[in-house]
């Protein structure tokens, strides 16, 4: 199934919301001006784009058209237009490379998904060919390395894990010499979740960063940050500082399947400009799907083309 | 950079209180500002704009005392409104309904908002605060691993679990919970669902059906405090199609916090029973919508760090402390009993947090990487010295010093810096002694609310004066000294 009538079904009700929004504003047709404005910019500020992208995205919206009759239709058309030309240039997928083992770190706050996205990428790199080994460096959490386990028979990955509580530099590090003995492709770590603002723990996650150098000077080659949909404005921070000490190179962002809309991900892309690998749509094993500018934003405005 | 909203409204009130009179104008510039950090910390928009109506309303043409300034009056009308719209009339924090036991808590929320953690959290607080034979079940049967995972945290916490039985589903499970919880004779029985989203029709169905089927005297919704503007739909259709008695906010230790607590409360109508601020098991407070709004407002969270004081430090100890202060002593002991307490008390920079409009120096003393460890080596310098030498530093001449030097493995420099900081709060020490109680509570109170949004390069010493109606002892794990930056001085 392609990723927008995926995430079109999944986002549905959600979307509704800004598409009956905008429906709302403007009955059919309505002069562009400051009361418009406003309505707009709220409306996007409600999708969690933030009042300083929902004013500038408006704005754009509105450029050329003051004073100017314009149809539901065009508005949605227009905010699409705007929101996809600011996601196009981080739409990337998950780089792969020739280096073996590549490693691929995956850090983010507490219950944003990281365990749940580990299994989904194992799966897909392995029905792509590639050989997977994935490391429960989750040694904090109460079940998170059995919960790795179980997404690692489901995808058919050998999972590396000791017991709770053991030193997670420690699991990094054994995993990546097992996946360099096994010359396995893809080395995947799953962390546990930290609040950014925690230095304890950030540091404990700079020490897995030195770790793995020791056995491999360039690892690792992806650190993913995950972030949760439903999360407004601290997203912004939790990338500052995520990327400051672990070197976040990609975002995947989850549970776009509820009525939260991501909107915070057009601040992200113009703040950070990171590549958006990933999203996550659903609790089975194929709902990650590649993230593509047009479509997410024609799924988060209800625009019917761009 | 993205600002909390403490650190925000901090600004705003710096502008007015520089300003004369309180004009129409002022109020609008300012709940412009208070819009602005609202919807930024995430509170949900339409919440917002009811918040700011009802506080402009009551700001404009408000007459402001005379002796206070205009910026604190409107201060104290946001402070007043938000604790209105966070605290509800009756609400009675933390107290959860567990009349006639068996009774049955059922825990419900979105996927990772902290439901496992929280059940466990709770269960503890019940056991040991409320003493009650507690059991968990959990009814998560799509999560993997998330049964083992409640069954391991009942084990950390001493609390019983619900024993596995592969196959059931969740509305088996909950009846099989309660019949063992009537058989066992337990007073509580928190039953752990799986976390389902809000427009999941066929989740939502199920977890109707647990209820239906156990009638819980409390459904506690938990959620994310870093949720965005989602966080009031998330509520309103939780509360519409299960129904709940009220909110367990999570991950309040993040540093979003503050705005989901004031849609939740403001959507649902239904009360903020705990918040968890951490990893820890008994990392679980009480919602007190004045801390919280203090926090929001960059007046800090005095209460909460007094609170926690108490708690923390010995009452005799602070009483002989007190004791020493008023007459102006202060040696090495009584530096090694402060760096002790600081370290209780979540390290410089928790207290930090704490403080009224420290925010920013928190933020600082992040970057500076300061952590426990500075305090933790000089608690290991003293340490190393004889009794004698800790009661009277001036004995620690060349060799004494080489001599603790290397007996806490640090450099001599070190014991030079820590024997300064020491001089420097002792001189602070007589000059309070000398001011008596009284003064220190006249420059204490004025300095506090006059510098409500403290700016940057503010003096924490005016920070070691006790809120009045304290015992000055408690306090005394406060008094930073006036240098607190060379404190956090990491080695060069």
């Amino acid at each position: 199934m392609r990723f927008f009538e995926k995430l079109k079904e999944r986002l549905f009700k959600s979307n509704a919301r800004i598409e009956q929004g905008v429906d709302a504003i403007l009955v059919e047709e309505r002069v562009v001006d400051d009361a418009l404005l406003e309505e707009l910019e709220d409306l996007l500020v409600q999708a969690d784009f933030g009042v300083n992208v929902a004013q500038r995205a408006s704005a754009a919206v509105a450029e050329g058209r003051f004073g100017k009759s314009v149809p539901a239709e065009e508005v949605k058309r227009l905010l699409a237009a705007e929101v996809a030309r600011t996601l196009a240039p981080v739409a990337r997928p998950l780089p792969l490379y020739a280096k073996r083992p590549q490693v691929i770190l995956v850090v983010g706050v507490n219950g944003g998904g990281k365990t749940t996205t580990v299994g989904k990428l194992a799966s897909q790199l392995k029905s792509a060919g590639k050989s997977v080994v994935v490391a429960a460096a989750d040694t904090f959490r109460a079940a998170a390395v059995e919960q790795l386990k179980i997404w690692g028979q489901r995808a058919g990955v050998p999972v590396i894990a000791k017991t709770e509580g053991a030193d997670a530099a420690g699991v990094a590090y054994d995993a990546l010499r097992e996946a360099q003995e096994r010359g396995a492709d893809v080395l995947l770590i799953d962390t546990a979740g930290r609040l950014q603002n925690r230095g304890d723990l950030m540091a404990e996650l700079d020490k897995i960063l030195r770790v793995l150098q020791k056995l491999d000077p360039t690892a690792p080659h992806n650190v993913l940050l995950v972030l949760d949909a439903t999360v407004g404005q601290n997203a912004l921070s939790q990338v500052e500082i995520f990327q400051k000490i672990a070197k976040v190179s990609g975002l995947i962002m989850t549970k776009l399947d509820g009525t939260a809309k991501g909107g915070v991900l057009v601040a992200l892309a113009e703040k950070f400009g990171l590549p958006i690998h990933a999203v996550g749509v659903g609790e089975a094993i194929d709902d990650l799907q590649p993230f593509e500018a047009q479509e997410f934003a024609r799924a988060l405005t209800g625009a019917k083309a761009l | 950079m993205f600002e909390n909203l403490s650190e925000r409204l901090s600004g705003v009130f710096d502008k007015l209180t520089r300003q004369g009179a309180l004009t129409e104008a002022d109020v609008d510039a300012a709940m412009r500002e208070v819009r602005l950090a609202l919807l930024d910390a995430d509170v949900a928009l339409p919440v917002a704009r009811d918040f700011i109506a009802r506080a402009r309303e009551k700001a404009v043409g408000h007459t402001v005392l005379k002796s206070i300034t205009p910026g604190q009056q409107v201060v104290k009308i946001v402070h007043d409104e938000l604790v209105a719209t966070l605290g509800g009339e009756g609400d009675k924090a933390g107290e959860i309904d567990i009349g006639s036991p068996p009774a049955p808590i059922l825990m419900v929320g979105l996927q990772g908002s902290g439901k496992t953690t929280s059940t466990a959290k709770i269960a503890k607080r019940l056991t040991e605060k409320g003493r009650k034979r507690v059991l968990m079940a959990s009814l998560d049967t799509r999560r993997p691993a998330a049964m083992e995972q409640l069954a391991i945290l009942g084990g950390q916490v001493g609390v019983d679990v619900l024993p596995i039985i592969a196959g059931q589903d969740p509305v088996a499970i909950a009846k099989r919970a309660m019949t063992q919880a009537h058989l066992g004779g337990y007073d509580v029985v928190m039953l752990d669902t799986a976390g389902r989203l809000h427009i999941d029709a066929e989740l939502m169905t199920e977890v109707q059906a647990v209820k239906a089927a156990v009638k819980p005297h409390e459904t506690l919704l938990v959620v994310d405090s870093l949720t965005g503007q989602d966080a009031v739909n998330v509520a309103r259709e939780f509360d519409g199609q299960v129904g709940v008695s009220g909110v367990v906010l999570t991950r309040m230790d993040g540093d979003g916090r503050g705005g989901a607590a004031l849609s939740m409360r403001a959507v649902t109508g239904k009360p903020i029973k705990l918040i968890g601020v951490g990893e820890k098991m008994d990392a679980l407070e009480e919602f007190h919508p004045e801390r919280v709004a203090g926090r929001i407002l960059g007046m800090g969270d005095i209460v909460a760090l007094v609170e926690k004081a108490q708690e923390t430090i010995e009452q005799r100890e602070a009483e002989r402390m007190a004791k020493r202060m008023a007459k102006g002593l202060f040696d090495l002991n009584d530096l090694h009993a402060q760096l002790e307490q600081m370290r209780k008390l979540g390290g410089v920079k928790g207290m930090m947090e704490m403080l009224p409009g420290m925010g920013k120096m928190a933020g600082k003393i992040d970057e500076s990487k300061m952590d426990d460890k500075v305090i933790r080596r000089q608690i290991a310098m003293i340490q190393s010295m004889t009794k004698k030498e800790r009661k009277n530093p001036d004995l620690l001449q060349a060799s004494r010093k080489k001599r603790v030097a290397a007996g806490a493995g640090v450099e001599v420099s070190e014991i030079n810096k820590l024997l300064k900081m020491h001089r420097q709060m002792a001189d602070m020490m007589k000059k309070m002694g000398k001011m008596g109680k009284s003064g220190l509570m006249r420059g204490g109170l004025s300095s506090l609310l006059g510098k409500a949004g403290m700016p940057q390069g503010a003096d924490p010493s005016a920070l070691g004066a006790p809120p009045p109606g304290l015992p000055g002892g408690t306090l005394s794990g406060l008094r930073l000294p006036p240098n607190l930056t060379g404190l956090g001085r990491r080695k060069p």
